[in-house]
């Protein structure tokens, strides 16, 4: 049974369809990724998913509950089961790393301090923060950060582990060790993970399935090889890397010309 | 004319769905402040009440102190040209206790603490809006209204009407040493005086306004952070936003409160 189902969704925003029908199951111990370009609607697809904003029509369903329609008590439930790693980390910048990671044990357990601290410790030596717990977010790299996110995403065990573009704004090195970290919490953890990403490398290395967003719709959704070898154009051209309208380059250049040969050049 | 018409039918929805989402806060708030008492509540909760009272109390009162100095000065010197002419300086006892007790000093005080702490509440949650900690608070299973306004809430409670005390003593005490210098007037002979022109109804009807006001900061400045869209530039607009709205409605409360206290004849 799919741990996560999304049917007919629809999102519209001031009367433009954002996401047109959607239908999707993310099967338990998976991990989806989400890709496509900008504006193509994955992040609200994962906003939708994680509950956070209201759709037009249709159902999101995580662990059989539908979250469009269910009681918040219920919906504050299901979030117990899922951790999320936004992309630009969101840590609480007036609590230390540690007290980020922390807050979730101490609001939702009964867990007595000294297991909180443990548990803690053992979050953010999983992502290799294992010294810098007293820090503030402020006071860590990019890359910490987005480590740091994930430890918080962690702390309550989840079933459903959520990454936003965890690669975004990182150099390739780190993009990388964050890659290998996300494969290496999915082994050990045994959760099923869902990550929005544009980054070819990223996707391909850490994905067991590839849905391809376009315009709202799914263009294929499949295994990293059924995407890679499509023939579908669109997803051809966003695995070529092509531009999407090169006549209005060229019509662009030819304007600035022209414009460049009415202005008189005043020294 | 059509345009005129759409115009003001547009402003007046926008009012009315700025009133609805204040009401709305308002019951969300009343609901979730139970948590941040100590004792019954959440710990965490009241800790952070504390700090919040520091904040908003404690580093107002030498602001407010000394505005309160100023205006006693400012109203005694007023009556007391006026009064002068008449024989009846002696009523710039009452004057000064009695305008300060009703009226001035809760006023000063919530244009102090809107100006201090309201755009301080419209400037945090803003900026957590745009770093997504809003965001993150709701997947954690966090109800934002309780995790980051009920603490809020309470503290303006406790501390905006204690406020209005200090203002009201220092207020009146301005008046004492203004009578001191230009009648004579002993500290002690002046004090007595006040304790027999203000009445117990005097300091109720003060402290009712405070409660109000304290309402109205907190809600206003935290309703402009909560909908802050898009950038830094959005999170400075709300600030603004939130000292003018805050500022505005505590007087059009002010005019209502003295009507409800004069024509029911607690006045």
């Amino acid at each position: 049974m799919a741990i996560i189902s999304v049917r007919n969704l629809i999102v519209e925003y001031d009367g433009r369809r954002v996401l047109d029908g959607l239908n999707l199951d993310i099967e338990q111990g998976e991990t989806m990724v989400l890709l496509g370009g900008s504006g193509s609607g994955k992040s609200t697809l994962l906003r939708q998913i994680l509950g956070l904003e209201r759709a037009h029509s249709g159902s999101v369903f995580v662990k059989g509950v539908d979250i469009t329609r269910c009681p918040q008590a219920e919906l504050r439930r299901v979030r117990r089961s899922v951790g999320v790693a936004f992309q630009s980390a969101a840590l609480f910048n007036s609590y230390s790393i540690k007290d980020n990671v922390a807050l979730a044990l101490r609001e939702h357990t009964a867990l007595a301090p000294s297991i909180i601290d443990l548990m803690v410790w053992m979050k953010l030596a999983g992502v290799g923060l294992a010294g810098f717990g007293h820090l503030r977010p402020q006071e860590l790299s990019g890359g910490m950060k987005k480590r740091a996110a994930v430890a918080r995403a962690l702390a309550l065990d989840p079933e459903i582990l959520v990454f936003d573009e965890p690669s975004a704004g990182l150099d390739p090195i780190v993009a990388a060790e964050l890659d290998e970290m996300i494969l290496l919490l999915k082994r050990a953890y045994q959760m099923t993970v869902i990550v929005v990403t544009h980054e070819l490398p990223s996707a391909f290395r850490i994905a067991d399935r590839i849905a391809m967003l376009y315009k709202g719709a799914f263009l294929a959704v499949g295994t990293k090889d059924e995407i890679r070898n499509s023939q579908h154009p669109r997803i051809r051209q966003f695995l070529d890397r092509v531009p999407e309208k090169m006549a209005e380059a060229s019509a662009l250049a030819a304007a600035f010309e022209k414009y460049m040969g009415t202005q008189e050049v005043n020294l | 004319m059509a345009t005129l018409i759409e115009a003001v039918g547009r402003e007046t929805v926008n009012q009315l769905d700025y009133l609805g989402g204040l009401s709305i806060q308002l019951w969300a708030a009343l609901r979730a402040v139970g948590a941040s008492l100590p004792l019954v509540g959440n710990r965490y909760r009241w800790k952070a009440s504390v700090a919040q009272m520091l904040q908003i109390g404690v580093s107002a009162l030498p602001m407010v102190g000394l505005m309160a100095v100023c205006s006693g000065f400012i109203l005694a010197m007023q009556g007391a040209s006026e009064l002068r002419r008449l024989g009846a300086m002696h009523y710039v006892i009452d004057l000064v206790a009695v305008g300060f007790t009703r009226e001035l000093g809760p006023l000063l005080t919530a244009i102090a603490v809107s100006g201090r702490s309201g755009s301080a509440f419209a400037a945090e949650i803003g900026t957590m809006r745009v770093t997504e900690e809003i965001d993150a608070l709701r997947v954690m299973a966090f109800e934002p209204v309780e995790f980051v306004l009920a603490p809020k809430y309470l503290a303006a409670l406790i501390m905006v009407p204690c406020l209005s005390i200090a203002s009201n003593v220092c207020g009146i005490l301005a008046g004492g040493i203004f009578m001191f210098f230009s009648t004579h007037l002993g500290l002690s002979l002046y004090l007595r005086y006040v304790l027999t022109s203000i009445q117990l109804r005097d300091v109720i009807s003060g402290l009712i306004k405070s409660l109000a006001f304290a309402t109205i900061i907190v809600h206003v400045g935290c309703l402009e952070g909560f909908r802050v869209h898009g950038g830094p530039d959005a999170v400075g607009r709300s600030t603004t936003t939130a000292v003018v709205k805050s500022t505005f409605l505590v007087i059009v409360a002010d005019v209502l409160f003295t009507a409800i206290f004069y024509f029911t004849g607690t006045h």
